[in-house]
């Protein structure tokens, strides 16, 4: 988002807002059919045995907090949030987030042409359209794929990654789809930091480590912080590329809320029990959104 | 001295040479899932483990460049990506002015809520927004698939527009306004041509976004012949995914290649390699 800035003091000379609702009219109305709508009636319908199609639709009953103790109850809801907890940790705070820190901190001062290639070939995980990331990966983990041919080729015996070890697979996967986000934002973070405050520690005597601990980091902390939430609400909320991959199986072994909501909204056609499911990932999303414009303050 | 000097021009070295290393090694890993792709694409007897191929043919492609397959999910997404992005922008834009010029009471609370919407996941809000489309009886229209798709994306561009007109002077349009000059003339006249590239950029990016999307597509249209290239390519994998595994790397580059070309666009407006960082750090 575009940082604290001074919004210029001007002010209409006769402020009115009959005036500035005319221009606005056309995005609050999509923003309010189709964005506050939806959230608002998410709150509704995860208190009533709402079922969309047939004719269940008719006579809706409001079942109060039933969907929640339902919910909160079944073993299974909380496997989901357990895969989501770790496949949110590992895959976005750790591995794109960290992954891209350090590949912008390697690539910082180094040739052109070096950086240019490698940032190409990252950059490109994250441009391709998530499905075909999604197909890129289910080939190159199937039992036939890439990677076990390689490892045949080593003399090593491969397995059924995919069956295996779904929560790595996936896991490994969104690393290499999102680590360009992370590295683009470190990378423009780090090209603010002054060189000559660099040289002067080295010429001080820090090492590269205590540089970068004592001079670099705290000098990206805003970054930081709006990186991690932004990682962290893409991945909370990913769908395609776990549905290609293994669509949550074997059996639940790699289902993530999203899938969770998705099976049992679309497949089982529970709208209540699903819209739950929807109202928890939305509370999340929420709590680390607000938390987002609070640690950053940012200005309007 | 002399001695520090060479033991630090050493270590220098080492570290250069260690970052090479490291960084070959991160193109290599990074580029393997890739070679699939482009080698099975062009191979007649393509499997899931790149090969070379035996001979290089594009049969793959023109089996999958038909009207039924591919080109007309291709149009079905150009129209949905297309759509979305061009009402974001307007809208966005529109909305973003009196947001930068005028003082409004509620113009720091609708901005909060704005920023705060912008982190919301799209994907939790697809079961009521399919209720939503039951209802409005707009399930399986293209038009009000591509209204919701401008409405997900209508945040960012509002904050990022606003951010963008905020850097236009006041001073240029409060002359045009002493000659009788209308707000939304010096807008379009004035605010847009300077505005035109973050503009630009927020369309292509709104549009790549709309482009990739699967899971909105997925959920509200159902007729084969309005899905989108997203959807399109899926079933295709369904079907006939077990089997050709060259066409699906083929229709997979096909499709694509227009956010890979809209992304080269941007990175070329931006005049950097470090595309959309600017947009998204805080």
């Amino acid at each position: 988002m575009s940082g604290p800035r001074t919004p210029p003091a001007v002010a209409a000379r006769h402020p009115n807002l009959r005036r500035a609702l005319g221009p606005m009219a056309p995005a609050l109305l999509l923003l309010t059919v189709f964005f506050a709508g939806p959230i608002g009636w998410t709150f509704y319908a995860a208190f009533t045995d709402s079922a969309l199609t047939g004719p269940g639709a008719a006579d809706t009953m409001f079942v109060g907090f039933d969907n929640f103790t339902q919910l909160f109850s079944d073993p299974r809801f909380w496997d989901s949030v357990l895969l989501t907890v770790v496949f949110v940790f590992f895959s976005a705070i750790v591995g794109q987030n960290l992954l891209g820190l350090f590949l912008a901190l390697v690539m910082r001062g180094r040739a052109r042409a070096a950086r240019g290639a490698v940032g190409a070939i990252v950059v490109a995980a994250w441009v391709i359209p998530e499905i075909v990331a999604g197909y890129v990966w289910f080939a190159f983990l199937s039992d036939d794929g890439t990677l076990n041919s390689l490892l045949r080729g080593l003399g090593l015996e491969g397995t059924s990654w995919l069956v295996m070890t779904p929560m790595l697979a996936v896991i490994l996967a969104n690393v290499w789809r999102g680590t360009a986000f992370s590295m683009l934002v470190y990378s423009a973070a780090l090209s603010e930091v002054p060189t000559d405050l660099l040289e002067a520690a080295s010429v001080d005597g820090a090492g590269p480590l205590r540089r970068l601990w004592h001079i670099v980091l705290p000098l990206i902390k805003r970054t930081m912080v709006s990186n991690l939430m932004l990682v962290t609400l893409q991945t909370l909320s990913l769908f395609t590329l776990i549905f290609v991959m293994t669509a949550g199986g074997p059996g639940t072994k790699s289902q993530t809320l999203p899938l969770y909501m998705y099976e049992q909204a679309f497949k089982l056609f529970q709208i209540g029990y699903g819209t739950a499911v929807a109202l928890v990932l939305l509370s999340i999303g929420a709590v680390a959104g607000l938390v987002y414009v609070r640690v950053l303050k940012v200005e309007v | 001295m002399a001695p520090v000097a060479v033991t630090s021009t050493a270590r220098r070295r080492t570290g250069a040479a260690a970052a090479y290393s490291v960084l070959g090694l991160v193109a290599v890993l990074f580029a393997l899932p890739f070679g699939w792709l482009v080698l099975a694409a062009l191979d007649g007897e393509a499997s899931l483990s790149a090969g070379l191929p035996d001979r290089l043919t594009l049969d793959n492609f023109s089996a999958v460049l038909t009207f039924d397959i591919s080109l007309r999910p291709i149009l079905n997404g150009l129209v949905l990506a297309g759509g979305s992005a061009l009402i974001t922008i307007v809208a966005g834009t529109l909305c973003a002015y009196p947001l930068s010029r005028f003082q409004l009471r509620f113009k720091r609370p609708f901005l909060y809520t704005v920023l705060f919407a912008t982190g919301l996941p799209v994907t939790a809000v697809m079961v009521p927004v399919y209720g939503l489309f039951v209802r409005l009886d707009a399930l399986d229209s293209t038009f009000a698939t591509t209204l919701f798709l401008a409405a997900t994306s209508l945040p960012y561009a509002i904050w990022l527009m606003k951010g963008f007109i905020d850097g236009v002077p006041v001073e240029l349009e409060e002359a045009a306004w002493v000659d009788g000059a209308s707000r939304m003339t010096t807008l379009w006249r004035m605010v847009v041509p300077l505005v035109l590239p973050g503009a630009s950029v927020v369309t292509l990016f709104t549009f790549m976004l709309a482009w990739g999307n699967f899971f909105v597509p997925f959920v509200l249209i159902q007729s084969p012949e309005k899905l989108p290239a997203a959807v399109a390519i899926h079933q295709f994998f369904s079907q006939f995914g077990a089997v050709a595994y060259g066409q699906l790397a083929a229709y997979s580059l096909i499709y694509s290649a227009p956010v890979v070309l809209v992304y080269l666009v941007i990175s070329k407006v931006l005049g950097g390699a470090f595309t959309l960082s600017g947009a998204t750090k805080g």
